[in-house]
């Protein structure tokens, strides 16, 4: 794209405020006239994971200073709702009957000041009738005890039940020559975003105007509406900066939902912000899955067959992240391979622990891991090299659809090309060398080389994304977008595509998102769609509103409209060959100022979803008198199709590998037998620091999709899809000299060092 | 997260402190630069009614040379033990331990005193003054009276201070050239250790001290008479635990902090050796 903007790595627009004034969050809106004398609202919570409620007593919480009002299930007359996704699990929005999980809400204090809502919320007395307590996901499948009595069994969703096939047991291999069989487990994680939730609700004339920190604002809209039984256009969701989301900020929560219900009720605006204890156990979590596979081939290194059974932890509710293992892990199962058969089934079982949702990755990181470990554990059985046996069995290029197996069908693909690319940065061979001399030298602190290659969906979705450009009188441009920045970057690359079809200069032009009286209708930002479905919508509008404006400069330069060409250097209309008589934005806008100005509206549709792919390579030392591990190199080759924003891009690379690494290393949500949470806040539960991390080697690599015209995929969640099974197998190849053939993730030094004990 | 409800008072002097402290008794805690404290209070681990505010008594933040020892204020940040000339000069053992506690930003803030005074046997200065054979200072309303570091430390978070008692002034022997080996185990850089060893070595002497090996600090005696003895330092090494009585927690089960105890105890007294 000579003369384009696009393809540079244009600094963001967005940054000098977020570091120096900083961002305006929910609980940043001081001074917006519609929250003046708000009352603050204050979830009890469940202090026990599984329980019938006997009784909530808050006549001494009423007396404690500032209390305004207490409201209960009861109180508030709620009903209980269906599970989206098995319509058998119901629940009220606030805890009544029974509670399933520490931290489900109860009842809400709302106090006159923030502070005087957790004194208040202490003397909430609840009375509890213990039940069997069912974290684990295994136990819980076979326990008699149910979470949901209604759905007749702590199996919330099973693939089989909804028509995919079940898997045949061990005859699928009876052809294979070597067979290994493995149980994974994908530890549940906790997403982390900076801002915690919150939300603000005031009621003017008769709507509902609510604030929130949401990745959907549209999404959260239409929840708002159902729950509160209103008609469309009485509730209006606007979206301040929100600080981070990673897939758990997608849907609106119980807390967010009541809000509009309790500022009716007590008269008055209402804020609401969590605690980060809070958010640890009430925002949702991630992952969660036990994995049992199987893999067969021949002895020379080609896999013929590969078999999951996904075990996906719901926890206590039926939300989106039970639904992944089927409808995103499943698909994804087989990655970059090229493997005949292929069988999988999973099965969503309900544990007495926070629901979860989906988490940067949602499901694929799950499939990626699963399949990377097993060809891991295939290569080690055959005594074969990992990089050998992967680049035997990797689907060769294909700039056509392929369908795997399985019966998924990916756009484009060079995955040899990403290995090899990767192999090559990282000095593989030399690698291998240094290897083997600190293994022949006894040296405490051993090295391990972890690959995987990976391949991804991305926008899946194919209902469409909204876009609009709007040109002011003063030819300032006003870019409408239905997607929703969490912290990716969309005013800058949206102005880019904005500014390269219409000339018009990038601090000329605005972005607006996240207000659903200014944009109705979007699919707000998840799954790495934004770009490529967003975006696209930003380039279409922007595009059509150059044609739209060349007939009116036709018009006003009374000229035929085919003889009207368009200039982006001026960013100026005029007729070929007189360039001194043009027509800017500015005059176009003002000429339609009384005839509803400059506007042009676009739905995008794509033709499908994406497939972004990749290799990395990991290089982490494992110290085996302690089995600390230090990850002291990452090389990652992840293509997104074409890149808008290389800095944006290496942006979304290099925080996806510190999240992925983070699972495959330190991250992990525990409870103790009882099910209380003990990872409930930073220091307990171990986000990953910079101190952690080395500088990251990030190689480029561009294969177009045709399934947009950006040529863009997602560049979201590669990152952690790719380094997750790249750092966890480096771990163990530092020690397969040693015996040491699967540790779970996160490798602590206490699980490595056990490791290696057992094997000696 | 938000803390219980509180009276706030501010002394000027470490006298005025103690006056306060003793109107206010076992509901009133000293709060100086606060890392400690204010996170518990935030859990509401720690609820006290009166918070006496000594961070800006500022004749308690000086490193002097007091001959045999280095006199540090109990105010001293750690920032300032780190970076000292005096303290890199004469206890280097320290100023690299105080390199290790939490983060930049909390070792601007937190004091010796108030980390030591809070008695987690988790933090690193705690067992590096024992390793080091410290004296603390102490302050009450009848005058001073001077602590060995080992008589301090009574159990989990408790301390030998009275409730109308401050520690104001922490007195470090000289290491005279002694060789030292600081070892901290964590999972990230600004964590507590799982496991953590202060150590040093001279010709006929030596100090050894653990952290997070059990309620208190810990001084494994048996390896510093292991080594007089003229045990091996990796023998010696094998008694790391002799003294100690490791807990199971998030990070680590007891016997696996054991088997870390006796690994950095080795390399600690290895460099110390060297």
């Amino acid at each position: 794209m000579a003369g384009s903007i696009l393809g540079n790595r244009v600094l963001r627009k967005e940054d000098p405020k977020f570091l120096t004034t900083g961002g305006v969050y929910v609980d940043d809106l001081r001074d917006e006239p519609l929250l003046v004398g708000a009352v603050h609202a204050t979830f009890v919570r469940s202090t026990v994971a599984h329980a019938n409620i006997t009784s909530i007593d808050v006549s001494e919480a009423l007396t404690m200073p500032g209390v305004v009002a207490i409201y209960t299930a009861q109180d508030l007359g709620l009903q209980p709702v269906e599970a989206s996704f098995n319509p058998m699990a119901k629940r009220t929005l606030l805890a009544s009957g029974k509670v399933r999980y520490v931290g489900e809400p109860l009842a809400i204090v709302l106090t006159e000041l923030a502070n005087q809502g957790e004194d208040a919320a202490e003397r909430v007395i609840v009375d509890y009738d213990a039940l069997e307590i069912l974290i684990d996901v295994e136990q819980a499948m076979t326990s008699s005890t149910l979470i949901y009595e209604e759905v007749g069994s702590n199996v919330v969703f099973e693939s089989t039940a909804i028509g995919m096939p079940d898997n045949t047991g061990d005859a699928l291999f009876a052809d294979c020559e070597v067979v290994v069989k493995g149980r994974f487990v994908n530890q549940r994680v906790a997403p982390c975003p900076l801002e915690v939730r919150g939300a603000a609700a005031a009621w003017d004339n008769g709507r509902l105007v609510q604030w929130l920190s949401t990745q959907h604002a549209q999404g959260a809209r239409d929840a708002i509406l159902k729950v509160n039984a209103l008609e469309a256009g009485q509730v209006r969701v606007i979206t301040p900066d929100v600080g981070g989301g990673f897939g758990a900020k997608i849907d609106a929560y119980p807390e967010d939902l009541l809000l509009g219900r309790i500022a009716k009720q007590v008269g008055k605006p209402v804020r609401w912000t969590e605690t980060r204890s809070e958010s640890m156990v009430a925002l949702g979590h991630g992952r969660g899955q036990i994995q049992y596979i199987t893999i067969g081939g021949t002895r020379t290194g080609k896999v013929t067959a590969y078999q999951l059974h996904a075990l996906q932890d719901s926890g206590a509710w039926v939300d989106i992240g039970a639904i992944l293992a089927p409808y995103m892990t499943r698909p994804m199962a087989s990655g970059v391979y090229d493997i005949p058969v292929i069988e999988v089934r999973t099965t969503s079982v309900a544990t007495n622990t926070t629901p979860m949702v989906a988490y940067r990755g949602a499901g694929r990181p799950e499939a990626t891991a699963a399949i990377e470990r097993a060809m891991d554990l295939f290569a080690l059985k055959l005594g074969k090299d990992p990089a050998e046996v992967r680049r035997i069995n990797l689907i060769p290029k294909f700039l056509e659809p392929f369908t795997t197996s399985i019966g998924q069908t990916y756009d484009v693909g060079d995955f040899e090309g990403a290995l090899d690319k990767v192999l090559e940065a990282s000095n593989y061979a030399q690698l291998r060398k240094d290897q083997a001399a600190r293994r022949a030298s006894g040296n405490t602190k051993q090295l391990g080389i972890g690959i995987s290659v990976y391949v991804e969906i991305t926008a899946g979705n194919s209902k469409g994304e909204f876009g609009k450009v709007e040109i002011l009188p003063n030819g300032r441009a006003i870019v409408y977008t239905g997607t929703s920045p969490h912290g990716q970057g969309h005013v800058t690359a949206w102005s880019m595509l904005a500014s390269d079809e219409t000339g018009i200069a990038m601090d000329m032009i605005d972005v607006v998102w996240g207000d659903t009286d200014l944009v109705p209708t979007g699919g707000g930002t998840m799954g790495s769609r934004s770009l490529q479905q967003g975006g696209a919508a930003v380039h279409q509008a922007s595009k059509e509103l150059v044609e739209q404006a060349r007939k009116h400069a036709a018009r006003l330069l009374e000229a035929n409209e085919d003889d009207v060409v368009f200039d982006k250097f001026t960013a100026a209309f005029h007729v070929a060959g007189t360039p001194a008589v043009a027509k800017t934005w500015a005059d176009i806008s003002s000429a339609l100022a009384t005839d509803g100005g400059l506007v042009q509206e676009s739905n995008f549709v794509s033709n499908g979803a994406t497939f972004p792919f990749g290799a990395h390579v990991s290089v982490v030392e494992v110290d085996t008198e302690t089995g600390k591990v230090t990850l002291i190199r990452h090389v990652a080759c992840d293509d997104a199709g074409r890149v808008i924003n290389p800095l944006i891009l290496d942006g979304q690379i290099h925080g996806g590998i510190g999240q992925g690494a983070a699972q495959a290393l330190l991250e992990e949500v525990r409870y103790d037998t009882d099910g209380n949470p003990i990872t409930s806040n930073f220091a307990d539960y171990a986000f990953i620091s910079a101190a952690e991390l080395p500088s990251f080697e990030v190689i480029h690599m561009e294969t177009p999709t045709p399934r947009n015209p950006l040529g863009a995929k997602g560049i979201g969640e590669s990152g952690t899809i790719g380094s997750t099974p790249a750092v966890q197998s480096a771990v163990i190849d530092a020690l397969t000299h040693l015996g040491v053939r699967h540790i779970d993730m996160p490798a602590t030094p206490e699980r490595v060092w056990s490791a290696i004990q057992s094997a000696n | 997260m938000i803390p219980a409800a509180f009276d706030y008072k501010r002394a000027s002097s470490a006298a005025e402190a103690i006056s306060l402290v003793g109107q206010y008794g076992d509901e009133a805690k000293f709060l100086a630069g606060g890392h400690s404290l204010i996170p518990l209070m935030k859990l509401r681990l720690a609820q006290p009614a009166m918070l006496i505010d000594i961070g800006r008594i500022k004749d308690l933040s000086y490193i002097k040379d007091g001959g045999d020892f280095i006199a540090i204020g109990a105010l001293t940040r750690h920032m300032d033990v780190e970076k000292s000339a005096l303290v890199l000069k004469e206890v280097p053992l320290l100023a690299h331990a105080a390199g290790y506690v939490g983060d930049a930003q909390v070792r601007h803030r937190g004091t010796i005193g108030g980390s030591l005074a809070h008695a987690d046997s988790a933090s690193d200065l705690p067992a590096t003054t024992l390793a080091l054979g410290a004296t603390y200072v102490v302050q009450g309303p009848k005058g001073e009276r001077l602590m060995a570091a080992a008589d301090f430390y009574k159990g989990f978070l408790e301390s030998a201070l009275q409730p109308d008692e401050m520690l104001t002034e922490i007195r470090v022997p000289k290491m005279n050239g002694a060789k030292w080996g600081f070892e901290k185990f964590n999972r990230r850089a600004q964590d507590w250790a799982i496991v953590g060893v202060a150590a040093w070595r001279s010709k006929d002497a030596s100090g050894v001290a653990l952290v997070n090996m059990g309620s208190t600090p810990i001084l494994a005696t048996s390896v510093s008479a292991a080594l007089k003895s003229g045990a091996s330092v990796a023998d010696a090494a094998q008694l790391a635990s002799n003294e100690a009585e490791p807990q199971d927690d998030l990070n680590a089960s007891s016997e696996y902090r054991v088997h870390l105890a006796k690994v950095l105890v080795r390399r600690a007294l290895e460099k110390a050796s060297a």
